[in-house]
């Protein structure tokens, strides 16, 4: 498998720590980082570190999944509605599919993606969860 | 041994994975006894888990404890026997994930399963030396055991993190600490090997009680302190006998050691499992506690702490989820799934 | 008809060629491309083409061939023309059209060859999965772990959390698609469904199913454009192309103004339908890129044909269906023609061209004069949409 180190190693601050992108004109705040704004077409936008909170906005059971994601079959990926506004595309793990419904509030947290093979590099980056019991407060 | 300058924890935090294995799941699979099982049950790991994104998570909750800019911290330091690249240091995506750095020491830690106290031993050298303001020591493993071998009841995954910073703004300081160590071949695993071997009953007095003891002894001994002074013990708890034992040997009685003692709820976690304890400990602990903390790794070596918690705890203990939430939260799965989860089915 | 530069020039289509849709083991990518474009030059009174715009998706990353427009042009015996491929995910093929009308309409060629050529089955490790992936977001959906049906899975879920809609109302536009398809001997599966089959099919991504998703497959489609002088001169001047337009959207389903209303849909919709100077209720009948049982409801609500959250009645409800009062995938569309996913969008343009014709045999819509047809890249990322007339 291609390994695809340089693409990985570009993006991993803002998939490792959830960064995204705010608009300074129009307030739209979007992940991943771009340097236009989709919703005003400023170029005045600034990197954010999101809260890494949200709920379901939709969500999927994945049973065929793409090559060198097969370890977590089957897993659920989720529109995600973050605190700030933003849609963000995301696997939710440590959860039963049957247990997740549109609503359910979730917490970021730092999964493994894929792994090319057990030669290859691993993937890291952001995954929601149902947010833990007893969780008062994150950084 | 004591620092220069007085140093001790800013911030803690422990993770523990969801997922739990009954042992008498493993017995049932391996034609195993019923009785006398070492641990109820252990933790596992999910299939998008490793001791890295453990480590993440613990030190998240010791930063939100801490109340530290992780831009802040001079030193982050992993210790595990699971690191999930062979030759690809855990501290940088652990820093990197966290927002440390890029100026900061960065190391992975091996000691079987007294890497995450030997990082905390090298963090308080660094801070009390006054190099750095801040040192983050971790002991992460997502621990192996090979099927049917009586580790695979116990094998278990979590990870405990502690910030060191100076004394003033602790929530518990550091007395002193001490490191014993001989080289005893009591466990180990070669390169490239996926699974363990051990000495059985080897493990016992000539690894885990003969450095448990005198490394508690010295650091007691330095201090001038007696089992009386100490409102919790925890030392490493690969199965719920061993540290029971030890302690009671030391002269602590019942209730000072079983706060911390989690291995019959979480199994065994390695480099996490006596700081994972401390953590536990720390959750409850009020201002003027004493703690004892002694871990072990075999090869083998103990290291000894003697803490004294501030005033300075309480506020800190709810800016992070505790460590029994983790034990708490808990799914039980079948050796199948179990086998699946941890790459035991050849595919 | 051509009196000056400032009127623009009609583009006809003078030829139409197809091969059935489906697995052609023994088929190269080329070998199916050539045998829908000679048919198509046929079709069209025999002349060479002076261009061939060539829609495909996956030829890199299944058959390990780019540079395809040289390459067919060359093969089916043209070789020197101007060709060039084009790639736009599962609407390559109405961009290729797209390509050809502009090149008709601006009068820089007079005679033009519009193929769309996918071959899925050459590879059988999940290639073609991963491949389809590519149509969304590379570092935000498919990084991630998302399939394309996934990612239709997330707009069918909020649709039927916001409007409540049945499976049965989903399974009602598979079973119109299959319906439609036992009467073309180009498609896929000419076979006719039960609502029971499609309720008890397979999951693929809860909540889509086997029975809401198209099917991968072979397959090419090829059409001649022409302009007005030559197509007289040919004597083909019943079908022309009245409207095109596209439009765009993100390719990130994250990245929409809403999830649930295609903007790019209603966009290129109202730009083709302008372009011909036509209403809504003018059309005939409406070749939806029903990829997804959610794209048709979706598309047709975008399109202006239901309000939004009304979308998924319209095919339980007689409306959409044939005999109806719109009849959509009239042939059989994405789920039952089957979806060579770079030859979709031509083959929607050979069908419109057949029923404009009179030419659709069983699939026939009586008196069709008007037909609208739709192709859609990603989730709704690019969409292509086009009027046809019978002159």
């Amino acid at each position: 498998m291609a390994l695809q180190l340089p693409r990985d190693w570009r993006l991993q601050a803002q998939r490792y720590r959830l960064l995204g992108a705010k608009c300074r004109g129009c307030g739209r705040v979007v992940v991943p980082i771009r340097p236009v704004c989709p919703g005003c077409g400023s170029d005045d936008v600034e990197t954010i570190k999101l809260s890494g909170r949200g709920e379901v906005y939709s969500y999927t059971v994945m049973y065929k999944v793409p090559d060198s994601f097969e370890r977590s079959v089957p897993y659920v990926v989720a529109l995600v509605r973050l605190e700030e506004g933003a849609l963000i595309s995301a696997q939710i793990t440590d959860v039963e599919p049957e247990e997740v419904v549109v609503g359910l509030p979730v917490e970021v947290v730092f999964r493994q993606w894929r792994q090319y093979g057990a030669d290859g590099h691993i993937v890291y980056g952001y995954k929601f969860r149902p947010v833990m019991p007893g969780m008062a407060a994150t950084q | 041994m004591k620092t220069v300058a007085p140093v001790g924890l800013v911030g803690y935090g422990a993770y523990v994975p969801r997922y739990r294995l009954a042992a008498s799941e493993v017995a049932a699979v391996w034609q195993g006894g019923r009785d006398h099982l070492p641990v109820r049950e252990k933790s596992v790991p999910g299939p998008d888990e490793d001791a890295v994104t453990m480590a993440v998570e613990a030190a998240l909750n010791a930063v939100s404890r801490a109340q530290v800019d992780p831009a802040e911290l001079g030193a982050v330091y992993v210790g595990s026997e699971s690191h999930p690249y062979a030759v690809k240091p855990s501290s940088t995506m652990v820093a990197e994930a966290i927002g440390a750095g890029p100026s900061v020491l960065a190391a992975s830690f091996e000691f079987a399963c007294k890497a995450g106290t030997e990082a905390l031993q090298a963090a308080l050298g660094l801070v009390g030396a006054g190099m750095v303001p801040y040192a983050l020591a971790i002991g992460s493993d997502t621990a192996q055991g090979r099927p049917s071998d009586e580790l695979e009841y116990t094998a278990g995954a979590g990870a405990a993190a502690l910030i060191v910073g100076p004394a003033e703004g602790a929530l518990a300081v550091v007395e002193g600490s001490r490191s014993y160590v001989t080289d005893t071949p009591d466990f180990f695993r070669r390169a490239g090997q996926k699974y363990p071997r051990h000495g059985g009953r080897f493990t016992g007095e000539p690894g885990y009680f003969g450095h448990v003891l005198p490394a508690a002894e010295a650091l007691l001994a330095d201090l001038g302190h007696g089992p009386e002074d100490y409102a919790a013990v925890i030392l490493h708890q690969p199965n719920a006998k061993f540290p029971a034992k030890a302690a009671a040997d030391l002269g602590f009685r019942p209730e000072q050691w079983e706060i911390g003692l989690l291995v019959g709820q979480i199994g065994n976690a390695y480099a996490g499992s006596s700081l994972i304890g401390l953590t536990a400990v720390l959750d409850q602990a009020g201002p003027g506690d004493r703690i004892l903390l002694v871990s072990f790794g075999s090869g083998a070596g103990s290291d000894a702490f003697s803490l004294v918690v501030t005033d300075k705890v309480s506020a800190r203990q709810g800016l992070a989820p505790k460590t029994m939430d983790y034990v708490k939260r808990r799914r039980p799965i079948d050796y199948a799934l179990y086998a699946r989860y941890r790459g035991k089915l050849a595919v | 008809m051509v009196t000056s530069r400032q009127d623009c020039r009609t583009v006809y289509v003078v030829g139409v060629g197809q091969v059935p849709v489906g697995e052609h083991w023994d088929k190269s990518l080329r070998d199916l491309a050539v045998a829908a474009l000679r048919a198509a030059v046929a079709d069209g009174g025999g002349e060479a083409p002076g261009a061939l715009m060539l829609g495909n998706m996956l030829g890199s990353t299944l058959s390990e061939q780019q540079h395809l427009g040289a390459l067919i042009a060359d093969w089916a015996g043209f070789r020197g023309i101007e060709a060039a491929s084009v790639e736009s995910a599962c609407s390559s093929g109405a961009a290729a059209l797209r390509q050809g009308y502009l090149a008709v309409k601006s009068g820089e060629h007079r005679l033009v060859a519009v193929l769309g050529a996918e071959k899925m089955t050459d590879s059988v490790n999940g290639l073609a999965t991963a491949g389809l992936a590519m149509a969304a977001d590379a570092e935000s959906e498919a990084a991630i772990g998302l399939s394309f049906p996934a990612i239709n899975a997330l707009l069918m879920r909020r649709y039927m959390h916001e409007y409540g809609p049945e499976r049965e109302d989903f399974a009602a536009f598979a079973m119109s698609s299959h319906a439609n398809a036992v009467g073309n001997p180009n498609a896929m599966f000419r076979k006719a469904v039960s609502q029971k089959a499609c309720l008890l099919a397979p999951t693929i991504a809860d909540p889509v199913t086997l029975m809401d998703s198209a099917p991968m497959a072979d397959g090419a489609a090829a059409l001649i454009l022409a302009d007005a002088e030559t197509a007289a001169r040919l004597g083909r001047t019943g079908v022309r192309i009245a409207g095109s337009a596209v439009a765009t959207d993100s390719l990130a389903l994250q990245d929409r103004n809403e999830l649930l209303y295609l903007e790019a849909v209603a966009a290129s919709t109202e730009r083709a339908l302008a372009a011909a100077n036509r209403s809504r209720e003018d059309v005939d009948f409406f070749e939806v890129h029903d990829a997804f049982t959610i794209m048709s409801i979706l598309s047709l609500e975008a399109a202006g044909y239901a309000p939004r959250g009304e979308g998924f009645r319209l095919a339980q409800e007689g409306v959409v269906v044939r005999g109806g009062r719109l009849p959509i995938c009239t042939m059989g569309g994405l789920k039952a023609r089957g979806h060579p996913v770079g030859a979709t969008g031509v083959y929607q343009a050979v069908e419109a061209a057949l029923q404009l014709r009179g030419a659709a045999g069983d699939c026939q819509v009586e008196g069709a004069r008007v037909g609208l047809i739709q192709n859609i890249g990603g989730s709704g990322a690019t969409v292509v949409t086009h009027v046809l007339e019978a002159e």
